[in-house]
């Protein structure tokens, strides 16, 4: 019975691959496509102020909400700042590692700088967010501690706490298409590049720096849209600061509808963020 | 490559800047498990093990990690099922909609967790009438787990090619036959890594869980985000920190032994 089944699928490619497909396609369109199709239609919904049921009736009013309501434009803003400033703090902090591991370590310390970037990844999120709260600690945290003999002194809990927390959370993401992106530059284009007599610094900005924007641009892919969508940083180390995703969060259970249209603002400003990538073309080699 | 001796030590202490700023945070962690203090205060003027010994024997600890198990497990059984399915049909076959469904697989790990969270909560409770609980959890975490699973094998299937498969027909095995000791064999370590590194994702989750798992379920990260504001739970709390820092060190070194696909650990 069972190699008459085999020899039958073995005779219909179509079916073989019908067969393949059917239960990951279904299970990703029932579980994962309906219930984000469902929720944005939740968006254009609206909820009875005295009940606090959803009244399922067309209305555009939660996006004019947003656009019009100076707080929730604030907090549209602020997190595209910390957004914005995360990804440019993780690549100037990326590039001269990446530079580092790609083309001065010796060959055999390479594969353990690697796996030093990437082991972070595995530890916990929220250890890794706990880590700072106790080193951001105002008075008495170890930034403090180890830092204030030369001046500087924690920020405390808020907007640059969270920069820093997500920072320290995305680092590896970039770290890593730079240093790809890297290995694959052929060396003899710097030996070309100093023989004519570009000094390092030019070298970099005039030879280096255009051949990896890509992989910079990839990794800010991660970077951007990880931080646009993240809570539980500015829930930890935030302060009574908000993020796009707290205003999600908060409005979840109260008011879904407005929690689904919040919800779209991260997921359209990284759909344009793609399509502006796409533009430029700085993925096509890639 | 020509660069100058001060170019190269300028470079070579940024590279230890970077780490310091990767592995100083976590050390804290670590040393702070051992901090006798009840207050934490830094820097610690004595140590014990004390913590450690509570820790272990807290019941609520004991309890999320058999659930974060349990969801994890069941979640991986499930990626490597679909995933494995959808790495075949991809990599072996062309039809219509195949980049869309490439596109599909990434989305749930692309989007935004709360954004996932909040519409499988919607669909759950709202669409199919079901009450959270593990059901929910394992059915979410599957779903962005099936990605991790299908890049795994997509690559190896991808270097694989199909002439060996091919080989084994013309010798005269069945489907089943080659699968079994053809395509199976070769694949294993692939698929071993990548479901290691979906039970990784998965045991790390919290945004999604928090919107699937109902008020019963408490795996580890949910366990640690409701204490991590109680004063007297703190030294708990530093110890199950430290504990998995340390554990950290495990899916690493051995997807770098296992896979020879990605070097990246599947998480790029």
């Amino acid at each position: 019975m069972f190699t008459h089944v085999a020899t039958w699928m073995h005779k219909h490619p179509r079916a073989r691959l019908a067969a393949l497909l059917f239960a990951p396609t279904a299970w990703l369109v029932i579980a994962y496509l309906g219930a984000l199709a469902a929720l944005l239609v939740t968006a254009f919904f609206t909820i009875d102020s005295f009940t606090g049921n959803v009244i399922y009736q067309f209305t555009l009013g939660n996006f004019q909400d947003i656009l019009t309501d100076p707080a929730y434009k604030n907090v549209v803003l602020r997190t595209l700042g910390i957004a914005i400033g995360v990804t440019l703090i993780c690549s100037v902090l990326a590039i001269p590692m990446a530079i580092y591991m790609a083309k001065i370590a010796k060959p055999r310390n390479k594969k353990f700088l690697v796996a030093l970037v990437l082991t972070p990844l595995w530890a916990s999120y929220l250890v890794k967010i706990y880590a700072w709260r106790t080193m951001l600690e105002p008075g008495s945290g170890v930034v403090d501690w180890l830092l204030g003999p030369i001046g500087i002194h924690s920020p405390g809990f808020g907007g640059p706490a969270i920069i820093i927390g997500l920072s320290y959370l995305w680092l590896p993401y970039m770290i890593l298409p730079i240093y790809a992106g890297l290995e694959r530059l052929p060396n003899n284009l710097l030996d070309a590049s100093s023989d004519l007599g570009a000094k390092n610094f030019h070298t970099f900005r005039s030879v280096v720096l255009p051949l990896i924007f890509p992989s910079i641009i990839a990794g800010s892919m991660f970077t951007f849209s990880l931080s646009l969508g993240d809570y539980i940083t500015a829930q930890i180390i935030g302060g009574k600061l908000q993020m796009l995703g707290n205003v999600v969060y908060q409005n979840f259970s109260i008011n879904l509808p407005f929690a689904a249209t919040i919800a779209a603002v991260p997921v359209l400003i990284m759909a344009f963020y793609l399509w502006l990538v796409r533009r430029t073309g700085a993925l096509a080699d890639l | 490559m020509t660069l100058s001796r001060g170019a190269r030590y300028i470079l070579a202490s940024l590279m230890g800047v970077g780490l310091a700023f990767i592995y100083i945070p976590l050390t804290v962690v670590v040393i702070n498990s051992f901090n006798s203090s009840r207050t934490f205060s830094w820097p610690p003027t004595e140590f014990t093990t004390k913590w450690w010994a509570k820790a272990l024997e807290n019941t609520g600890v004991r309890e999320a990690i058999r659930w974060s198990i349990l969801a994890g497990v069941s979640a991986t059984v499930i990626a490597l099922l679909l995933g494995t399915a959808l790495a075949f049909a991809v990599s072996r076959y062309q039809f219509f909609g195949r980049d869309t469904i490439s596109l599909l697989v990434v989305l749930p790990i692309s989007l935004p967790g709360v954004v996932t969270g909040i519409a499988l909560n919607n669909a759950f409770t709202k669409g199919a009438g079901m009450s959270t609980g593990l059901l929910t959890v394992v059915i979410g975490h599957a779903t962005f787990c099936i990605v991790i699973v299908y890049n795994n094998a997509f690559a190896r299937l991808k270097r694989m090619g199909s002439s060996l498969q091919e080989a084994s027909m013309d010798l005269g095995a069945n489907g089943i036959t080659t699968f079994r000791l053809i395509t199976l064999p070769n694949l294993a370590s692939a698929l071993f890594a990548g479901g290691l590194l979906a039970f990784g994702l998965s045991f790390d989750e919290i945004v999604v869980t928090t919107f699937t798992a109902g008020p019963g379920i408490q795996t580890l990260p949910i366990w640690i985000y409701n204490n991590l504001f109680r004063p007297n739970q703190a030294p708990i709390v530093n110890v199950v920190a430290a504990i998995l820092v340390v554990f950290s060190i495990l899916p690493i070194y051995l997807s770098q032994r296992l896979s020879q696909d990605n070097a990246t650990g599947g998480r790029l």
